[in-house]
């Protein structure tokens, strides 16, 4: 490690997982304050302003860090990958531009409008720029997914013989190709798995201190019932995915089993002892035959190896070493699938425990374990969803386009590791300290709990208050 | 007229309402440790943008992305260029904006003095780094072919300076105009949306920093013509510019803060469009070899992008202006220091009806 280059990839690895890791929490939670207030809205029940209010103000602690930490994802594939820029702008500037044009702005404005707007806007207008904000964080993930899906599967363009740049020639194909479609259908679940499984710990976590359960069990609720219908999609979602990525990117899901050599019936090893980056890999739990049937729909089928993909390649592009690091690909495929899936089933557990009305408060080995796993609970899909982009970044390489341009080609030309050392370390050095600062708000905020006593109807509050001096509904 | 001029046209207009619009937002920040002697007065201020610069900091994103698909060596060179400028830019953006979100968030004094501080250097950097990336794009920068290659193709040019090249006299002075005229925007906004003291010391804040302003802004439009492809439009334009902000000036003596207002903004809408102006057909000039530039040929995405591009913005951007204008007009009431309810974390809910244990 040293380059530029390297440098370069540690600086965009370290930057977009701190940023996805507020992504999917933004994405999923916008969706279950504008579903609490919309409840409010149409059953009048105070405990629904109560769970807005009180989600809507940790929505927007998160939301800020998502917002700064975008801007300089932007900013980045100017900054540090001029190459790549040149190469792709033609298509993947389009989408990217298409996500500030339809989606930045969206989500922006009538979030600003939701945040301030409690007594300037009549009821439902003002209930309707929160499901616009949702609106428009869905159609912000869509597009960069879109272009992500690009680099991973490009479809739709050719390349000028005069310049050696993309050209784009088929737009419906780059928005609309299943990688993309798949990749959005994934990425939603995912994030509504980590939003579920916040929603529901914190509700738990008040369930289990006894403190404001009316409140805080439909919550509860509601949040782990979303995760186990997202635990499913995502399941769905993600064996459908790995189909597409059999046919476009064998090479990853050779990666991702670590088979070197081409197999009928190949297993699935669930552990691994050992080294997975020699030829051979020395697995101890081994399901028969599915990876096969993950990759294919079938037990029997063939699946391709690393070996036999690497010579295929060479053969089609030229000398060169065309596999991912396979330890990395290995262990965070497993570790996705595994550590996800350990949310299901505590909000299993969740929904057991606390069924009809139960709310067992003793000090057995059982509630024990229930009050010491379930604040770090959510740390679990998240913690997923980091080793699913993990997997699939680095599963793609050496490529930064399949097929196309070699991540070691698209860094900047003329970049110095100082200049990347310096921002590497700053960027580091601020998000750390934001880190620490988001996480202790959060915390503050989710221990003050809801708002004891709300007005039942804060509009009509403030429109009788109509005098020039009156304060501000809600102010920074 | 060909797609290549209207995405340069779009690009600027995509320029001009950032600054207008974020413009004052930084401005504002900029103020915060002159005008906000007290945290009710810092709370006023930070109250008049609360709502609308997220969505302002859109116009940067959107101007950024835009450039990436119109024109995406112009945006590969300047990007990776400026690097470390854009990387000290990022960070000032990125506290900026964190602050405003958090301040309110401790009920600790030291706690909010540091947000705001933040705030200060999070706006002021920004409004003095914009100048200086526009007077190296405006006025040249060293660009040139990679070693061993030419400029026939031009994704070979390359910014082949260093970050103190990016500092030269006309840069740092087209820094200190973007800083003045923003704050002195900033201080007419804040006219325009407060009442009682906060208006008061905003009204004397922006005559005095004003007139700095007007120096800066003359002795960088002038210096600017040196550049220009076409003096005889640019200079009408910079004269205009000059006209305008001074009429901006005569109408916060007046007290006539709408008025001032839409005069400053008119000045940055015409200053900023001169220098695309002087600009054109060139997106960055080379100081080293005319033949060197970056323009809208050589620069450019081919027609199939640009026509795509063209009808997602001719659609989009007047629906985004008319929500935008709409969400000023839901805000447009004027703040005044007796309207600050307590702070958010003073043991009390984020609304002023509610009460938490």
């Amino acid at each position: 490690m040293g380059s530029a280059l390297d440098l370069s990839r540690w600086q965009f690895g370290i930057t977009t997982i701190y940023h996805f890791l507020f992504v999917p929490l933004t994405l999923g939670t916008v969706w279950f304050v504008a579903m609490f207030q919309t409840m409010w809205h149409f059953t009048g029940k105070e405990i629904y302003l109560k769970l807005t209010k009180f989600f809507g103000k940790l929505f927007l602690i998160n939301f800020a860090m998502g917002v700064v930490t975008g801007i300089v994802q932007e900013f980045q594939f100017g900054m540090n990958w001029s190459e790549y820029s040149r190469f792709v702008g033609d298509v993947f500037g389009a989408p990217l531009a298409m996500e500030g044009l339809l989606a930045f702005f969206l989500e922006s404005t009538f979030l600003g409008l939701w945040i301030f707007g409690w007594d300037r806007l009549p009821k439902k207008l003002h209930l309707a720029t929160i499901w616009a904000a949702a609106v428009g964080t869905m159609l912000s993930a869509y597009f960069i997914l879109a272009a992500n899906a690009w680099m991973q599967h490009p479809v739709g363009y050719e390349i000028d013989p005069a310049t050696g740049r993309a050209v784009l020639n088929d737009i419906g194909a780059v928005l609309f190709q299943n990688t993309a479609v798949m990749a959005f259908l994934h990425t939603m679940t995912a994030s509504f798995m980590v939003s579920g499984a916040a929603v529901a710990a914190v509700g738990a976590w008040f369930l289990t201190k006894n403190r404001q359960v009316d409140v805080f069990r439909p919550a509860m609720k509601a949040g782990a019932v979303v995760t186990l219908i997202a635990a499913v999609g995502v399941s769905i979602t993600g064996d459908l995915f790995s189909k597409i990525m059999v046919e476009q990117q064998p090479m990853k899901m050779a990666a991702a089993e670590a088979l070197y050599e081409t197999q009928e019936d190949a297993p699935f090893s669930v552990l691994t002892i050992g080294d997975v980056t020699g030829d051979t890999a020395t697995p101890v739990i081994e399901i028969p035959g599915l990876l096969s049937w993950l990759s294919t729909g079938d037990m029997n089928a063939t699946v391709e190896g690393i070996n036999n993909l690497q010579a295929a390649y060479e053969a089609q592009y030229g000398p060169g070493d065309y596999v991912p690091y396979v330890p990395v690909t290995y262990w965070s495929f497993r570790l996705m699938i595994g550590v996800g899936m350990l949310a299901a089933a505590w909000a299993l557990w969740a929904l057991w425990r606390y069924r009809r009305g139960r709310n067992p408060q003793g000090t057995g080995p059982v509630n024990k374990a229930f009050t010491v796993a379930t604040p770090f609970i959510v740390l679990a899909p998240l913690a997923a969803s980091t080793f699913g982009w993990i997997f699939t970044e680095m599963g793609r390489q050496p490529w930064v386009v399949f097929g196309e341009q070699l991540t070691a080609d698209a860094v900047s030309p003329l970049l110095t590791t100082t200049e990347v050392w310096i921002s590497l370390i700053g960027f580091t050095l601020v998000y750390a300290i934001l880190a620490v600062i988001e996480v202790a708000l959060l915390l503050k905020y989710i221990k003050q709990g809801a708002p004891e006593q709300v007005v039942a109807d804060p509009y009509e509050e403030a429109a009788k208050q109509a005098d020039e001096d009156k304060q501000l509904y809600f102010a920074y | 007229m060909d797609l290549v001029t209207i995405w340069f046209i779009l690009i600027a207009v995509l320029w001009i309402g950032y600054f207008v619009l974020d413009g004052f937002d930084l401005g504002v920040g900029v103020l915060m440790p002159f005008i906000g002697k007290d945290d009710l007065r810092r709370r006023v201020m930070v109250n008049t943008i609360g709502p609308v610069w997220d969505g302002n900091e859109v116009w940067l994103l959107v101007a950024g992305g835009a450039t990436f698909a119109a024109f995406p060596l112009w945006y590969a060179t300047m990007f990776s260029g400026f690097y470390l400028a854009l990387f000290v830019l990022l960070i000032a953006l990125i506290i900026r904006g964190v602050a405003f979100e958090y301040r309110g968030k401790r009920d600790s004094q030291a706690w909010r003095d540091r947000w705001d501080k933040a705030i200060f250097v999070g706006s002021a950097v920004p409004a003095l780094l914009f100048g200086v990336a526009f007077g190296n794009v405006v006025g040249g920068s060293p660009i040139a072919p990679l070693e061993g290659t030419t400029a026939d193709n031009a994704s070979n040019l390359n910014y082949v300076g260093n970050f103190f090249d990016l500092l030269n006299p006309y840069a740092l002075l087209m820094g200190v105009m973007t800083l003045t005229i923003f704050t002195t925007h900033g201080a007419i906004f804040l006219m325009l949306k407060t009442r009682g003291e906060v208006r008061a010391a905003a009204r004397s804040a922006a005559l005095r920093v004003g007139v700095v302003a007007a120096v800066a802004a003359v002795a960088t439009l002038l210096w600017t013509q040196a550049f220009s492809e076409r003096v005889s439009i640019t200079l009408p334009m910079a004269l205009v510019a000059a006209v305008l902000w001074l009429g901006a000036l005569w109408m916060v003596l007046k007290g006539r803060d709408g008025w001032a207002f839409s005069l400053s903004a008119g000045t940055i809408l015409v200053a900023v469009a001169s220098l695309f102006v002087g600009l054109f057909p060139n997106v960055m000039l080379s100081s080293i070899d005319p033949a060197f530039n970056l323009t809208v040929t050589n620069a450019s995405s081919q027609e199939y992008t640009l026509t795509i591009m063209t009808w997602v913005a001719v659609i989009m951007t007047p629906i985004v202006l008319a929500y935008q204008g709409w969400t000023y007009w839901v805000f447009r009431k004027r703040i005044s220091t007796s309207m600050i309810p307590p702070q958010p974390s003073a043991g009390r809910a984020d609304d002023r009806f509610a009460t938490t244990k």
